[in-house]
């Protein structure tokens, strides 16, 4: 079967040129560093709401109707759930500027649709962010050699892409964003545990049965309490220095089951989850990865500089008082 | 001077004491152990220190539901109750011994009698320990074993954190009440007269 890459692709890299521009330009303009800003503008009407109302209507919709041309009557159907796209999940994602169609077939306007519109080959992100200046801080390449190194590289697994763990629909900057670090660990363990904890989805790539995460984390003391504290990649990835959310998932046997790898004051949470924030504040009123505190308290990672002096010195004076009180007591 | 022998410590309270000692025991270790967890000098396996952390916490708390009816039903509530009567005075009189008279080995201002199983700093400090730091202790301990239980913020602070800071703050305090409570045995006439007498039940005056 021959599949072809719709030649949209040109009108889109055009659109994000633009917007890239115009972010640059206005960045200038107020001198604010050109990190503080995201290169997708965000709080302004999605360039193509109108047009793609046409495709939400049905695939954002659990229920569509159309008009059977061979009988005239109204027909209303249940949505493939597998295609169903929420509006405003879409317009709230990076890729909100866009047309479905900049992605998808311009054929897919005509319905019914081709069934053979089905076998269109998906995008991958480098075709569309690969090699462009505009997204290098993203490091779109890197994550790639990365996930070619990792568990899930299609030398493991044939079908796996970019698209099974982030739905271009929906995908969000949440790392970088000022979302709190809960919302990102649960942000970033849904997204595992859609296909590692639904028998259905990850039976679409494995044959295995596998028993749940609680069953497989037996080992953790409080497995909900870590499942909500930290994501599932501080453990099953290594961390990466120039990377905000490392891709390399590493095979099971190598994940991190060493409890003071994060139970320490050189907690490895600090390379990885709290990355961001540790750049901008290694320690503050003297704790050790203050930064945790916000979200959490690690025993072993969350020590105090000025507790930990003052108990040596309180320890320090008792045992002194002892041995002032063992002299007396030897010499009367 | 003739050796008394009274009888101070039933059975009931000799046992409280020694599983509360060797619990205590476990949870320092324990808990320094977590507190300092350092990958490269690990001193009690991690995961091995939280298990038993979380037992032992549990089993402290268990002791001191026996230990406060107990002390309601029997005499012993006396000792706290009546040693901690005009405290001020009466404690700066035994620092005061344990300063300038003990080490001269002169006998107590406040011996021990079948009435007054303890000195006034004793009193007080046993009574701190049972009535404020083990319940704290206890409260915040099972509050960290069951974390979704803890207020999320507390005047702007993590609930969680605040909780785990008291934890570790409190066993720090009991780590040096036991320092203390071990040495100041140390004191009878003999080392290790107070320590058989826990063990027997008898304290014997000289």
């Amino acid at each position: 079967m021959e599949c072809h890459l719709p030649e949209i692709t040109h009108n889109s890299h055009m659109k994000i040129y633009i917007g890239g521009l115009m972010v640059i330009t206005l960045t200038l303009f107020f001198n604010f560093p050109i990190h503080s800003q995201e290169v997708v503008i965000m709080d302004n009407e999605p360039a193509y709401f109108e047009d793609n109302k046409h495709c939400f209507q049905c695939h954002g919709q659990r229920f569509y109707t159309y008009e059977n041309e061979f009988t005239g009557r109204i027909e209303r159907k249940a949505m493939n759930p597998n295609l169903i796209y929420d509006a405003d999940e879409f317009y709230s994602g990076v890729h909100r500027h866009f047309s479905c169609t900049d992605c998808h077939s311009p054929d897919y306007e005509i319905y019914p649709h081709d069934t053979e519109l089905r076998f269109e080959e998906m995008f991958s992100c480098l075709d569309c962010h690969g090699g462009d200046p505009t997204w290098k801080r993203y490091n779109f390449e890197l994550i790639d050699d990365e996930f070619h190194k990792s568990i899930h590289s299609p030398d493991h697994i044939e079908a796996f892409n970019c698209w099974s763990c982030h739905d271009p629909h929906s995908y969000r900057l949440k790392t970088r964003s000022n979302f709190s670090t809960r919302e990102i660990v649960t942000y970033h363990n849904n997204t595992c545990k859609t296909c590692h904890d639904n028998p259905d989805r990850f039976q679409l790539i494995s044959e295995e049965l596998k028993p749940s995460l609680e069953q497989i984390h037996d080992f953790l003391p409080n497995f909900n309490l870590h499942f909500n504290a930290v994501r599932c990649i501080e453990c099953h990835t290594e961390p990466e220095e120039t990377m905000w959310v490392a891709h390399n998932i590493l095979p099971k046997e190598m994940a991190v089951r060493n409890c003071v790898e994060c139970h320490s004051t050189n907690s490895r949470l600090m390379s990885s989850l709290y990355k961001y924030q540790s750049l901008e504040n290694r320690r503050e009123r003297g704790f050790f990865n203050a930064i945790i505190l916000n979200d959490a308290y690690v025993i072993g990672a969350n020590r105090n500089h000025f507790l930990n002096v003052a108990s040596l010195v309180i320890l320090g004076l008792v045992l002194l008082a002892m041995i002032g009180h063992i002299i007396l007591r030897i010499i009367k | 001077m003739a050796e008394e022998k009274i009888y101070l410590y039933p059975v009931w309270l000799r046992i409280w004491h020694g599983i509360n000692a060797l619990l205590i025991i476990f949870l320092i270790a324990t808990g320094i152990s977590m507190q300092y967890a350092n990958p490269e000098y690990p001193f009690i396996r991690f995961d091995l220190a939280v298990s038993i952390h979380n037992i032992c916490g549990v089993l402290l708390a268990i002791n001191y539901v026996i230990f406060l009816p107990s002390n309601l039903a029997t005499s012993n509530r006396r000792y706290y109750v009546d040693g901690l009567k005009n405290i001020g005075p009466r404690m700066m009189r035994m620092m005061r011994y344990y300063l300038t008279e003990q080490p001269k080995k002169k006998p107590s201002p406040f011996p021990v009698t079948k009435e007054n199983k303890f000195n006034p700093l004793q009193a007080m400090t046993y009574s701190i320990v049972m009535v404020i730091f083990l319940p704290l202790v206890i409260t915040t301990g099972l509050a960290l074993l069951f974390p979704e239980t803890i207020a999320k913020e507390v005047f702007g602070y993590s609930g969680l954190f605040l909780t785990a800071l008291l934890h570790s703050a409190i066993g720090f305090l009991i780590s040096i009440f036991l320092i203390v409570h071990i040495y100041v045995c140390t004191t009878g006439k003999k080392i290790t007269d107070n320590f058989k007498g826990i063990i027997t039940g008898y304290h014997t005056n000289h």
